[in-house]
């Protein structure tokens, strides 16, 4: 188990290895498929991007947040989503804004990997529907942008106070647990056909 | 837990609340079992994290799972056209005083209202009966294991073995993405529309019943254990865990057709049930409908 302090450098996340447990400490950014297409399309454009996204660690959530009578923030409630959603976007996103850490649940496709290989990026594994203990981990808000997106869509930044536990689940070589899992996943005991007789879909073979 | 008689609003607020921060008993049971037979380091670490949360958010009284999801009610007994409002007023409390995450968006604008109603919203299933009460639960679904949900029009001649294969392939496809061990719905028979429903349906019956009819008892164990072999384990990172259950409905089905659903549920699958009588509420969380 190690503690990493955030901002993570290459050389630090190059140092990762699979299967590691890691807690964070430091600033962490939120975003999901809609702050993804924004920044994107923002810098694709020659517009500024909000400060923190550039080198940051980038959590796939969208949290439950609360308005305090001061106008302040506090998070209620703050698990990963399903990081396979951002895989068409998290490339470019990755090599754009040099991400150093992904943290999600369920793991993200090859040309992710192959950016996170370029970068120097690791993938952290949260655990799906811990809200609350993660929630604790993050710590303090520290703002939000793009709040037109919604609650669960906004980009929003903390400060995390012992974010974990985390999986490295794909390290900045291109190794995945989740491909290792997939390899020697046995379909069906019995060792029947791998798939119906009629197509995985259960349509008629075309 | 028995109170008197409330506004339904309110009722529909309790039980979003109750299903939101407390998880089943049987769940809790099964992923405490769970945690006694799994070896893996990485995957003992996720239900011990999946463990302390659950306790954390009952003590706290906040919602497990940052996904609120979707709310799917069931209403089933006595019951007359006023309870569709009273429910939504009860959901647009209810998003505001747990609160629970706004998850409802227009599909194509994805205008996010912030109350968890617009067209269509909430889903509301009405099941009368000739009883003296009128019973409402909910089913708050995330969209992790929602997006996760297949159907197939299987040819007759697939028979038995064709719906085997089609729950175990829709399960490991998923992979870690509907924050598995999960529970997994399924339906079989009907017609498409009606199976997907017995797929989401057979999520609420707790962990721990028989399943009435003891030819789908048999295929539940069956798919069980074969789920369980797979490897894929809690979150998808390998493990003997995949599952926690495997519950199945079925119907009658056009002679040529065998329709096969599978909804899966996440470990946080949360429910809750009140039956209001003339003189009371009882909320409970073992849904069975």
């Amino acid at each position: 188990m190690r503690t990493l302090r955030t901002p993570l450098s290459e050389d630090l996340v190059r140092s990762l290895r699979l299967g590691e447990t890691v807690y964070l400490y430091g600033p962490v950014v939120t975003g999901r498929d809609e702050m993804h297409i924004r920044a994107l399309k923002l810098s694709g454009e020659g517009s500024p991007v909000p400060s923190g996204i550039e080198g940051s660690v980038l959590y796939h959530c969208g949290p439950i947040m609360r308005q305090n009578g001061d106008g302040s923030w506090s998070v209620v409630a703050a698990g990963p989503t399903t990081s396979a959603r951002m895989n068409k976007l998290e490339p470019e996103m990755i090599r754009r804004f040099r991400i150093r850490a992904i943290i999600g649940k369920g793991g993200m496709s090859k040309d992710v990997a192959e950016a996170m290989r370029e970068v120097g990026c690791v993938y952290l594994a949260a655990t799906g529907g811990a809200a609350v203990s993660l929630a604790d981990g993050l710590g303090a808000c520290k703002g939000a942008e793009w709040l037109d997106l919604g609650m669960p869509e906004a980009m929003w930044r903390f400060e995390a106070d012992r974010l974990g536990p985390l999986i490295v689940a794909m390290d900045s070589e291109g190794g995945s647990l989740y491909e290792r899992v997939a390899e020697s996943l046995v379909r069906d005991r019995r060792g029947l056909p791998a798939r119906p007789l009629s197509g995985r879909r259960g349509r008629p073979g075309r | 837990m028995k109170r008197l008689l409330e506004p339904t609003e309110d009722v529909v607020v309790n039980l979003l609340r109750l299903a939101n921060t407390k998880l089943p008993a049987d769940i809790g049971w099964a992923l405490e079992a769970a945690a006694g037979w799994e070896t893996g380091e990485i995957a003992r670490t996720q239900l011990g994290a999946i463990m302390e949360n659950v306790k954390k958010a009952e003590h706290l009284g906040i919602p497990m799972c940052q996904d609120t999801g979707i709310p799917v009610f069931y209403v089933r007994g006595r019951f007359d056209s006023s309870i569709a409002s009273k429910i939504a007023e009860g959901v647009r409390k209810a998003t505001a005083s747990i609160p629970l995450r706004p998850n409802t968006v227009d599909p194509l604008t994805r205008e996010n209202q912030g109350s968890n109603l617009g067209d269509g919203m909430p889903v509301i299933h009405y099941i009368p009966a000739d009883v003296d009460y009128t019973e409402i639960t909910v089913l708050p679904k995330g969209a992790g294991s929602e997006n996760m949900t297949r159907l197939a029009m299987l040819n007759p001649a697939d028979g038995v073995e064709g719906v085997r294969r089609f729950v175990i392939d829709s399960v490991l496809d998923a992979g870690g993405r509907p924050c598995p061990p999960s529970i997994v719905g399924v339906g079989i028979g009907g017609t498409s529309d009606r199976c997907v429903e017995m797929a989401k349906e057979a999520l609420l019956a707790p962990l721990d019943s028989d399943n009435p009819d003891p030819v789908l008892a048999k295929m539940e164990e069956d798919l069980f254990s074969a789920l369980n072999s797979s490897g894929l384990g809690p979150m998808g990172l390998g493990g003997s865990t995949t599952v926690l259950g495997v519950r199945i409905r079925k119907a009658c089905c056009h002679t040529a057709s065998l329709p096969v659903a599978v909804n899966i549920g996440c470990w946080a699958t949360r429910r809750a049930s009140a039956r209001i009588t003339s003189d009371g509420v009882e909320y409970s969380q073992g849904a069975v409908l």
